[in-house]
């Protein structure tokens, strides 16, 4: 079976809430994802406007994420879901969880991307969170993506790729601490950079939870404090009814 | 704060696991079913059936109508030998003896398995000779024993406290629900070792139900118990362990908690989502 939700309930008005929620939760991923690259690029540039922009669209997150949780809250009292119906709503209580902190992620970046306005300017001297940025974008979208497919394929990539972040953060630390040696002088502007490279690598460990509750939705397996390898394993296993 | 403070915080996390319903016990199977075969006439409503129920635990049946449930229940005590053209292949295994086995005695049988209907069924009697009656037809008639019995089995089955006052009321003025108990207490008066219960609650409001329920999850620590239940829900609730049937066969047994989390077969989660048919 390649798809879950092709098979339809008997109840059609069953089909069309859980339809429903994994809409909205599509649409605060993208949302959320649209949030962590304008605070970033916000932050790069010291685009103060952008950065408002991004504190602004904050709270659609927040309702949409309370608007979910009351929908999966209405459906198991109504409906007492069983199996991947359960599962599902179980993940996606959690998934939006996640996904809210990374909008508060994102917010705190534009926070000092508003505070860096007025200052000097340094155009293109915040270079180093690029990379970063492109990385946990990618783990972001392929998270959401997998629970659009329910479809865990691409997971286990995109968990292995948490470690990749880890290290790229902690280069980033280490080539800041240089600079601050280097020159005092350097302190402030390399504090702002670490405190956006530590809410991006947070964003990419969020972006890792998503990933084990879209694991658990499909599998029906909790991956959660697993090391890498048995996370594959257990991934890689034929799940019960062949998902 | 103080050492002794912080100690008092130090829960046995092993405690917090009792009571709940997936338990390492060893699998102890009371009844055992092999390769069991059932015809009405030429009819086959029963393909080649196996399954192992585990003693002091719940199992539910559950599928659709005209699956079998009720069938391979009515084998267990062998309800089934009253219905006309019935052939039965295979094995039925209670502790290990066939009940099918031609020298088996089918009335201690059923003193062995006893059974609750769908719909009450108490005798137009009081609510006292109701329970008293498996024990009259044994022969017991000393009153000091019968009483005890009486109270015991009203206990059992959690309605003594709405009964004591009116024990020698015309049981047929209780509720559904306290006929329904009634009916328990009068199984139980015999000291089965298994109980069948047939759809036990369908007939009832939702808080009888819930008393039916709370009742099975006592029961169990006696008896051994199979309920055929169209309502899965109550199925989930109740037992800890569930079979699911289609057309006939078996398709999945196992524990609750794994069958409606993360069940095995498609067709069972189609089943449970209630995306069959």
């Amino acid at each position: 079976m390649d798809n879950m939700i092709i098979k339809q309930h008997i109840s059609r008005q069953f089909n069309n809430e859980m339809e429903q929620i994994r809409n909205k939760v599509l649409a605060m991923g993208g949302l959320v994802e649209e949030q962590v690259e304008l605070a970033t690029k916000a932050f790069m540039s010291s685009d103060a406007e952008s950065a408002e922009k991004v504190i602004e669209q904050d709270q659609l997150i927040n309702a949409l994420e309370k608007d979910i949780d009351h929908e999966c809250t209405e459906i198991m009292a109504k409906r007492q879901p069983a199996a991947f119906d359960l599962r599902m709503l179980i993940a996606t209580l959690k998934i939006i969880t996640d996904l809210e902190r990374i909008g508060d992620e994102a917010t705190r970046i534009a926070k000092m991307a508003m505070r860096l306005e007025g200052g000097e300017f340094y155009q293109d001297k915040y270079f180093e969170i690029e990379h970063l940025l492109d990385m946990v974008k990618e783990m972001l979208n392929g998270a959401l993506d997998s629970y659009a497919r329910t479809d865990t394929e691409e997971l286990v990539a995109i968990t292995a790729q948490d470690s990749k972040v880890d290290r790229e953060y902690g280069s980033i630390t280490r080539q800041l601490i240089t600079q601050m040696m280097e020159d005092p002088r350097n302190i402030t502007r390399a504090l702002d950079v670490l405190w956006t490279a530590r809410a991006l690598e947070r964003i990419g460990d969020h972006a890792c939870n998503v990933c084990e509750h879209v694991i658990y939705m499909v599998k029906g397996k909790d991956v959660r404090h697993l090391s890498h390898e048995e996370l594959t394993r257990t991934v890689n296993e034929t799940s019960k009814i062949g998902r | 704060m103080t050492t002794e403070a912080i100690k008092t915080h130090a829960i046995d996390i092993s405690a917090l696991n009792r009571g709940s319903k997936t338990t390492n016990d060893k699998f102890d199977p009371c009844i055992t079913v092999q390769n069991l075969n059932l015809f009405y006439g030429s009819k086959q409503a029963l393909h080649g059936v196996n399954m192992e129920m585990p003693r002091k635990k719940v199992t539910a049946y559950i599928g659709p109508s005209g699956c079998g449930k009720s069938t391979l229940l009515r084998c267990i005590n062998r309800m089934n030998d009253l219905v006309d053209g019935v052939t039965i292949q295979g094995k039925l295994l209670l502790d290990g003896e066939d009940i099918y086995d031609k020298n088996v005695n089918v009335a201690a049988l059923r003193r062995r398995v006893g059974m609750v209907f769908q719909k009450p069924n108490p005798f137009p009697k009081s609510i006292y000779e109701n329970v008293a009656y498996g024990l009259r037809i044994q022969g017991v008639n000393d009153r000091r024993v019968l009483d005890e019995i009486v109270e015991k089995s009203l206990r059992g089955a959690a309605l003594w406290d709405e009964a004591k006052d009116r024990l020698n009321d015309n049981a047929l003025g209780l509720s559904g629900g306290q006929q329904q108990r009634l009916v328990i207490a009068r199984a139980i008066a015999i000291e089965p070792e298994v109980i069948l219960l047939d759809e036990p609650a369908s007939a009832l409001d939702p808080i009888s139900t819930l008393k039916i329920e709370e009742l099975i999850d006592e029961l169990k620590e006696k008896y051994t118990i199979v309920i055929v239940t169209h309502n899965m829900q109550q199925a989930a609730r109740v037992s800890d362990f569930t079979a699911f049937m289609y057309m006939g066969e078996l398709i999945e047994f196992g524990e609750t908690s794994e069958l409606f989390t993360n069940p095995a077969k498609k067709q069972t989660e189609d089943y449970i989502t209630g995306r069959y048919g």
